[in-house]
């Protein structure tokens, strides 16, 4: 085995025994990564960064070393690191080098870590397929013909580089499935905390009520250490929770004997494909085995969550994508003799921004007008509430936990939904969008290969500020479904 | 609700997105498309709910309102595709 197929924990353990020095480690990384360049998933490397971390956790080794001490990473483009390029996949941000680290990076090179480089996404995390980015597509590792898959999206790179051991674990952002899908879509696991647990400072901005930050790992232990590690009140994060963080790998026990797990009768959607659903069986029953009490729950407005997604989420990106004006950073447009201010906005915008990028910021600006803002955007505002108010019933019901398919179907072919109407693209996201308008934690889980070999997961969905009890749940259901296949390497 | 040309070509300007001329009407229907997906969301009763402003219940924390921050012209600059004399620069606003 190679040292970059390692767990997180147990590289952890093997570092500290002194069987293998981070530097080891990292060079391990940076040779797959090389090796990896098909896969399109780093897209702006850092060795030398990589390699100075690595030399400082080798000198921490020890007892009392931190939680990540020489653990390499990736990161997701859209984290703004200093002094690195951090685009968030977007020509507009072309070029920029930000002058601030953000809080969950300085967290995880508080907490001993080593980034090795930035990773593909979706352009500003608008996207399911990871097929919006201005670096191009990144490529699942998973393969069953001569087609090239989509990673998923928005996190695509991050999870193609977990999954094909170019790292141990990634960041990930989530802002309507972009964690949990392409985790489903690559057989890794990732977690989307409580809105409020990680803090959202430094992280470019797209739907700032519904974006959280979380990480991306091989095995649901892995998530519980880099999620401690990530999580945390930000004071320069007005939204940041001021709550202590539990010691969330400590919460998996494998007890889950007289939890209550919700399984929703709404999201057995018409047409949902018969292993889907064969598969959401067998976990349910995977949970009971392990002594939990399955029950059926409704959440009645299920239905209403994706419309009411794709009014919010696009309003807020309207409004925070205006900071791209071609003033302060950044892309600016050449300008024609005689152009005013307004021309250099709008030719650098249309210029910076790709396709999905310019619809969405257009329909938020649509919703937001005078005359529409109370149809549309107070309207699906009105429809969040209710929608929360479903997991509050269920919940004070005494549910525990709530166990949904992840995704609709196993990864697709990158192009296959060139031709697609948006709004078909968007339903890949109907299992996970509810979570984000609920503020929810939310995980997803490997849970078997489909007939044609390609991984399928699961979506666990908890308590606000449980995060343990879910990791523990996902635990449970991470060791019965016993999910090991890997792969097979083309690249 | 569908979107007209003229629609179109408002949204983009709101939104200071250039558009050629010739790709108004397909962004019209494709913004058209959007729009009927949401009216599903008319269909919801949300009779007496109000709005959601934050999904968890918290109160916005306060501070002394006074300077936490500043003097760094040179790093607020650095990433300017025109800065002069320690400014941003940008075409002529006023004649």
């Amino acid at each position: 085995m190679n040292a970059n197929e390692l767990t997180i924990a147990g590289a952890r353990d093997a570092l500290a025994k002194g069987e293998l020095s981070a530097v080891d480690l990292t060079m391990a990384c940076l040779a797959a990564m090389d090796a990896g360049t098909p896969l399109n998933a780093f897209v702006h490397l850092t060795p030398d960064i990589a390699l100075e971390q690595a030399r400082a956790a080798d000198g921490r080794r020890g007892a009392d070393a931190p939680a990540l001490n020489g653990i390499p990473l990736g990161i997701k483009d859209l984290f703004c690191t200093k002094g690195v390029p951090s685009q968030a996949a977007s020509n507009i941000l072309k070029g920029f080098r930000p002058e601030y680290e953000s809080t969950v990076t300085a967290k995880l090179f508080g907490a001993g870590a080593v980034m090795l480089g930035k990773l593909n996404m979706d352009e500003f995390a608008m996207g399911s397929s990871n097929e919006t980015s201005c670096y191009g597509d990144a490529v699942n590792p998973w393969k069953v013909d001569d087609r090239k898959l989509t990673p998923g999206g928005s996190s695509g790179g991050s999870a193609a580089a977990v999954a094909a051991d170019l790292c141990l674990g990634a960041t990930g952002t989530d802002t309507g499935g972009s964690i949990r899908q392409p985790a489903a879509f690559t057989g890794i696991v990732g977690i989307k905390p409580t809105y409020g647990r990680v803090s959202r400072w430094g992280v470019v901005a797209f739907a700032s009520s519904l974006d959280q930050a979380g990480p991306m790992t091989k095995t649901v232990r892995d998530a519980a250490i880099m999620l401690g590690a990530m999580s945390g009140h930000d004071p320069k994060d007005s939204t940041s929770a001021d709550l202590a963080v539990p010691d969330f790998e400590a919460a998996l026990t494998g007890d889950i004997r007289g939890r209550k797990i919700g399984i929703p009768r709404e999201y057995r959607m018409d047409g949902m494909p018969a292993e889907i659903e064969a598969l959401w069986t067998r976990g349910a029953e995977m949970l009971k085995d392990a002594g939990a009490e399955i029950v059926d729950i409704s959440l009645p407005h299920t239905k209403y969550a994706l419309p009411a997604y794709y009014v919010i989420a696009p309003a807020e990106a309207s409004s925070n994508l205006a900071r791209y004006d071609g003033v302060r950073y950044g892309h600016r447009a050449k300008l024609g003799q005689g152009d005013g201010i307004v021309d250099m906005y709008e030719k650098t915008r249309a210029e910076g921004f790709g396709k999905e990028v310019q619809r969405r910021v257009m329909i938020g600006t649509y919703v937001l007008s005078a005359g529409f803002y109370d149809a549309y955007y107070n309207r699906a505002r009105r429809v969040r509430a209710l929608i929360k108010r479903d997991f509050d019933l269920v919940f004070a019901d005494g549910i525990d936990a709530i166990l949904t398919p992840a995704t609709p179907s196993s990864a697709f072919g990158l192009g296959e939904m060139a031709s697609a109407d948006p709004v078909e693209m968007y339903l890949n996201d109907v299992f996970t969008v509810t979570v984000n308008l609920a503020g929810l934690p939310g995980v997803s889980v490997p849970v078997a290969l489909d007939a044609k070999g390609l991984p399928m997961g699961l979506q666990l969905i908890g308590r606000p500020w449980d995060e343990a009890g879910l990791l523990n749940h996902a635990h449970v259901l991470e060791r019965a479904a016993g999910f090991v296949a890997k792969p097979q390497k083309w690249w | 609700m569908s979107i007209d040309i003229e629609t179109a070509r408002r949204v983009a300007h709101l939104a200071r997105i250039r558009v050629d001329e010739a790709d108004l009407p397909a962004l019209a229907g494709e913004l058209s498309g959007i729009l009927s997906f949401m009216e599903q969301l008319n269909e919801v009763d949300v009779t007496g709910i109000e709005p959601m402003t934050s999904v968890t219940p918290m109160r916005l924390k306060r501070r002394e309102d006074v300077v936490t921050d500043g003097n760094m012209q040179q790093q607020v600059l650095s990433n300017a595709p025109d800065a002069r004399e320690g400014f941003f620069a940008v075409p002529k606003v006023v004649e």
